[in-house]
């Protein structure tokens, strides 16, 4: 089953943003668990140190006995902070600390620890904090390439934007973007930025949009990420899964809320 | 027909907003370097003619194409002329 994926090694994919309450952590977890649902072996790191929410999105909250902070402290083996998801084979999770602040870790010990777990996974996905300090840092230290997620909205924009300047600043060559929580009926009513407006903003290739989907809150509340799933959301984090994976998998129409009526509607604003 | 044209979308809006900012973000010119740049503009200008420094404005926006992709920023000054024949 391994040596069926593509590439030889392990990637490593950062979820970044910028802004918090965008979706990183959602992402995070649906890819990774779509990832593992497909038999390839993923380990999900937190890096919000202080902050910690990828295990609750999990729901693998009570089963954390070491986190990555004991790891580069030395306090246990990366082995021993390793959660495995029971409900998915060769999906882990390795928690954030709670009580600690993002200066715990450095990138040079982030780029260590991941060294190690490279053996081991086909992918780590690391799920990084909010902002544009060191948690940000840390995140992006030992990663190949970044899923930038934003919202349709101008603040979450700004700070992807920012993001993508200080990503390609750092070297990275493969950045793709995930627009979450579009919403095709404002998109409609031209009261919302399409998928479209948003990517020729940004200037990122596009590999997934996520529609606004109350299944999302809903998974979250059960500990259960919802990707495979029928819901809109489901299919979306399906389809994105796909792209990581480097198939193309056209965009449907709910995914970019481009109907015809936004088309012509379009020709009219623009004059 | 004109009902079309007479209010902007929101979105529209949004687009607007975030092509000016993000250009502003990108080339990273501070309020205070704006205004040092304006200051000797002026000056530069006021040698050939009388101008109205209090009126005039600078800003950096995105370059008028209509694909939208290009992320040159261009300088835009607009300078009031009080009197062209001075001097």
């Amino acid at each position: 089953m391994e040596n069926e994926s593509k590439q030889s090694g392990c990637e490593v994919i950062v979820v970044t943003s910028g802004k918090g309450g965008v979706g990183k952590t959602t992402t995070s977890a649906n890819v990774g668990t779509g990832l593992a649902k497909l038999g390839k072996k993923v380990c999900l790191i937190d890096t919000d140190i202080g902050l910690r929410n990828l295990d609750v999105v999990m729901g693998l909250e009570n089963r954390i006995v070491y986190n990555l902070v004991d790891v580069v402290e030395g306090n246990c083996r990366v082995k021993q902070a390793l959660i495995r998801d029971k409900r998915h084979q060769g999906l882990y999770l390795m928690p954030s600390a709670q009580t600690r602040d993002k200066s715990a870790v450095s990138p040079g010990q982030m780029v260590k620890v991941i060294e190690h777990l490279k053996e081991q996974f086909d992918y780590i996905i690391l799920d990084c904090p909010a902002g544009i300090e060191q948690g940000f840092q840390n995140a992006i230290a030992g990663a190949d390439r970044a899923l930038v997620v934003t919202t349709p909205e101008v603040s979450a924009i700004r700070d992807a934007d920012r993001i993508v300047g200080l990503l390609e600043a750092n070297g990275f060559k493969q950045m793709d973007l995930i627009i979450n929580r579009l919403r095709m009926d404002m998109v409609k009513r031209g009261e919302m930025m399409s998928a479209a407006d948003v990517v020729d903003i940004l200037a990122i290739p596009l590999i997934g949009i996520v529609p606004d989907d109350e299944s999302v809150v809903i998974s979250t509340n059960q500990g259960e990420p919802l990707v495979g799933s029928d819901s809109p959301a489901g299919i979306a984090y399906a389809n994105i899964v796909q792209r990581v994976l480097g198939k193309e998998i056209p965009f449907s129409n709910l995914e970019r809320g481009i109907s015809f009526w936004t088309r012509v509607s379009g020709i009219f604003h623009r004059a | 027909m004109r009902y079309f044209f007479r209010k902007k979308s929101s979105c529209q809006i949004a687009k607007d907003r975030l092509k000016i900012l993000l250009i502003s973000d990108r080339v990273n010119c501070s309020p205070e370097v704006m205004e040092l740049i304006k200051a000797d503009i002026a000056k530069v200008i006021s040698k050939y003619m009388k101008i109205d420094t209090g009126n005039m404005d600078i800003q950096i926006q995105a370059k008028g194409s209509k694909t939208g992709k290009n992320r040159t920023p261009v300088l835009y000054a607009n300078i009031p002329i009080l009197d062209i024949h001075t001097k």
